[in-house]
């Protein structure tokens, strides 16, 4: 079922939550809502549930799944899913009574027989992989088992859309990579139409088949993950998006100077900020014509599969972050203390003025 | 079980008490020595001094005191008092607990500290009141007695009484737990499209449900040995309007002190025995929240 949101705003007494906003979700995405927190992402997502009311002052917005208007049907007949970040299980009941309580509740003209709520219950527990824990209680199982039960009993009342609110926050590291990757896997397979918020770049980059990212109550880029990191709309974007490092200095002459760091740039004269990506900085051990920027190596950690190399220098406000691959760490033979240059495969700049200023990426 | 600490704790001869070597919180033998001194004092000693006077009784003539028709009859009456007065605290208590805790409205603070005023006003000041208010010339006494309720010097009066001084028990037994029980399980079974009564009954009671009987239990004991509050508004006729404390203080006012120790010991003994079920019935219910078996 594809949701439209138009014109949906929220205040919260004098302070406003969100700013009106347009959104179109297609049958069968997956959606993530992505800020830092106070962005209004999760305001977005309990106004799709019918958690939160949107404004009706000065004009009330529409929410549509499909054909149907559902601005003001409550949220018990809203036909949704919710999943919240600390599960919200019924406690008292087992596991079973859990993912059946959404089936148990329907009206008695819709509600399947016993043993049909039966099979659909272990139809779902067998597809979460808790059918061995049908009679324990939620206070019994580990967070990621009692988030699938979540899961499980959002499913069992067959949802038109499914929503998540941070599913995976509340989970350590480990299991939020594994449980990500079901998620992925079961939306891929049952096809819902689902949208989940998340203040983590990496869950929803890797989760979601479009990204809306969120601040301060606006949609700033609603975006394919890959758009997204290569064409950012704007500065916030782009530094949401993962690590950032900041040169700031004049331009003269097509020249950047900062201190005793110049770089060769395509810009007017005038005063310049420009972003460069961890992994677009190539450390050599001798200047290059286009580039002098001298740095020393304060602290290498190996994370994965590349270096990450934090860099100072005289010039440099904030220290810079390198992350180069395993090969060329062993090729400089990277220690502490050590003097380098920096030359920057690729830089981006955006408009200072305005932070919705569309990208210009350029290559150095 | 961990049969090597039980072992370990088997060799020393005082392994209980002993054991401040391996316990990792200090303290342990001071706060518990006060504990059990403080206890022996204000509790034990007292109630030893109770058992102390039962001892000039013969069991035949315990037996014929706490059995005596007018005592018998002062049972009914506190007990059919106090288990009406606890259920109507349950309902109204939950409903007091669940407005405090659920909205926010001016004065929300001032109803919260009103709350205690039952356990704080001495009890003999809210039984004058209570009979001032309920006697046929007074303010509700007035209004109710030709509509053909007669509160004040009948068993309604003793149980509203009663309801007075232990309504704080259950509101603020279940505040607590359902301050702590998020919303998002209510919103949860709303989602599953859940009706307001629905969510009420299978998700929210169920959880408060510990809490609610505790409360109810200790507000039904406390009426049992309430006093103060009820002499006023009782009437106190034999038979009729009695209740089990009065004949302990009648007992004592004709200096017959073992008669109202072996009457006091009834109503001490029900008060344990309830008090105790409740007690092995909740941790029994709390286990199964929190993840033992059950």
């Amino acid at each position: 079922m594809s949701i439209r949101l138009q014109q949906i705003s929220k205040h919260f007494g004098n302070t406003r939550a969100l700013e009106p906003v347009n959104l179109d979700i297609h049958e069968g995405e997956l959606v993530g809502l992505l800020g830092p927190s106070g962005s209004g992402k999760t305001t977005l997502l309990r106004i799709i549930a019918g958690l939160e009311s949107a404004d009706t002052h000065p004009r009330s917005g529409k929410i549509l799944f499909g054909d149907r208007d559902v601005t003001h049907v409550h949220v018990r007949d809203r036909r949704i899913g919710f999943v919240f970040q600390h599960y919200a299980l019924f406690r008292h009941m087992s596991v079973y009574e859990n993912v059946a309580f959404g089936l148990k509740v329907m009206p008695r003209n819709r509600r399947p027989s016993t043993g049909e709520i039966r099979a659909r219950v272990f139809r779902l527990l067998e597809m979460v992989k808790l059918e061995d824990f049908a009679n324990r209680f939620p206070a019994q199982l580990s967070g990621g088992q009692q988030q699938r039960v979540s899961l499980a009993r959002a499913l069992a009342v067959k949802p038109d859309v499914l929503l998540l609110d941070e599913p995976f926050g509340a989970l350590d590291a480990k299991v939020r990579q594994d449980l990500r990757r079901w998620l992925r896997r079961l939306h891929d397979e049952l096809n819902f139409t689902s949208v989940f918020v998340t203040h983590d770049q990496e869950e929803a980059l890797e989760l979601s088949d479009r990204v809306v990212v969120m601040s301060n109550g606006k949609i700033e880029q609603i975006d394919t993950p890959e758009t997204l990191y290569r064409h950012p709309a704007n500065r916030f974007v782009f530094e949401f998006l993962g690590d950032v490092n900041h040169l700031e200095g004049k331009v003269q002459n097509g020249i950047l100077t900062c201190g005793d760091a110049r770089l060769d740039v395509d810009l007017p004269d005038g005063h310049e900020e420009l972003l460069l990506r961890p992994h677009e900085l190539r450390l050599i051990e001798t200047p290059t014509a286009h580039a002098h920027l001298p740095v020393t190596v304060t602290a290498t950690v190996p994370v994965g599969a590349e270096v990450r190399v934090e860099l100072e220098a005289d010039w440099l406000a904030n220290p810079w972050l390198a992350t180069i691959r395993h090969a060329d760490f062993e090729r400089l033979g990277l220690t502490r203390g050590q003097r380098l240059y920096v030359e920057p495969r690729r830089w981006h700049r955006f408009a200072q003025q305005s932070p919705r200023y569309s990208p210009s990426p350029s290559t150095a | 079980m961990k049969p090597n600490v039980l072992k370990a704790g088997a060799l020393k001869p005082n392994g209980l008490f002993r054991s401040g070597s391996t316990r990792v919180l200090p303290g342990f033998g001071l706060s518990m020595g006060i504990s059990v001194t403080f206890i022996s004092l204000v509790l034990l000693l007292p109630m030893t001094g109770l058992f102390g006077q039962l001892a000039g009784l013969s069991l035949a003539q315990y037996w014929a005191i706490i059995t005596e028709g007018r005592v018998v009859a002062s049972y009914m009456v506190t007990i059919g008092a106090a288990a009406v007065a606890a259920l109507v605290n349950a309902v109204f208590g939950l409903l007091l607990a669940w407005v405090l805790v659920r909205y926010s409205f001016p004065g929300k603070r001032l109803l919260d500290a009103l709350m205690d005023l039952p356990f704080a006003l001495p009890t003999a000041v809210a039984g004058i009141t209570l009979a001032t208010l309920y006697a046929s010339n007074g303010w509700m006494g007035r209004l109710l007695e030709p509509l053909g309720f007669q509160v004040a010097y009948t068993w309604v009066g003793i149980a509203l009484a009663m309801a007075f001084t232990s309504i704080p028990f259950v509101v603020r037994t279940v505040q607590p737990v359902l301050e702590d029980m998020p919303i998002e399980v209510d919103e949860a079974a709303m989602s599953l499209g859940a009706t307001d009564g629905v969510a009420f009954r299978r998700v929210i009671l169920p959880h408060l449900w510990p809490a609610l009987v505790t409360g109810t239990g200790l507000a039904f004991v406390r009426s049992l040995g309430e006093f103060g509050a009820i002499i006023f508004i009782a009437g106190n006729m034999p038979y009729e309007t009695e209740i089990t404390a009065l004949m302990i203080f009648v007992k004592l006012q004709e200096y017959d002190f073992a008669g109202a120790s072996a009457i006091a010991s009834v109503v001490l003994f029900v008060s344990l025995a309830l008090l105790l079920a409740i007690n092995i019935w909740q941790g029994r219910f709390i286990r199964r929240l929190h993840g033992g078996k059950g």
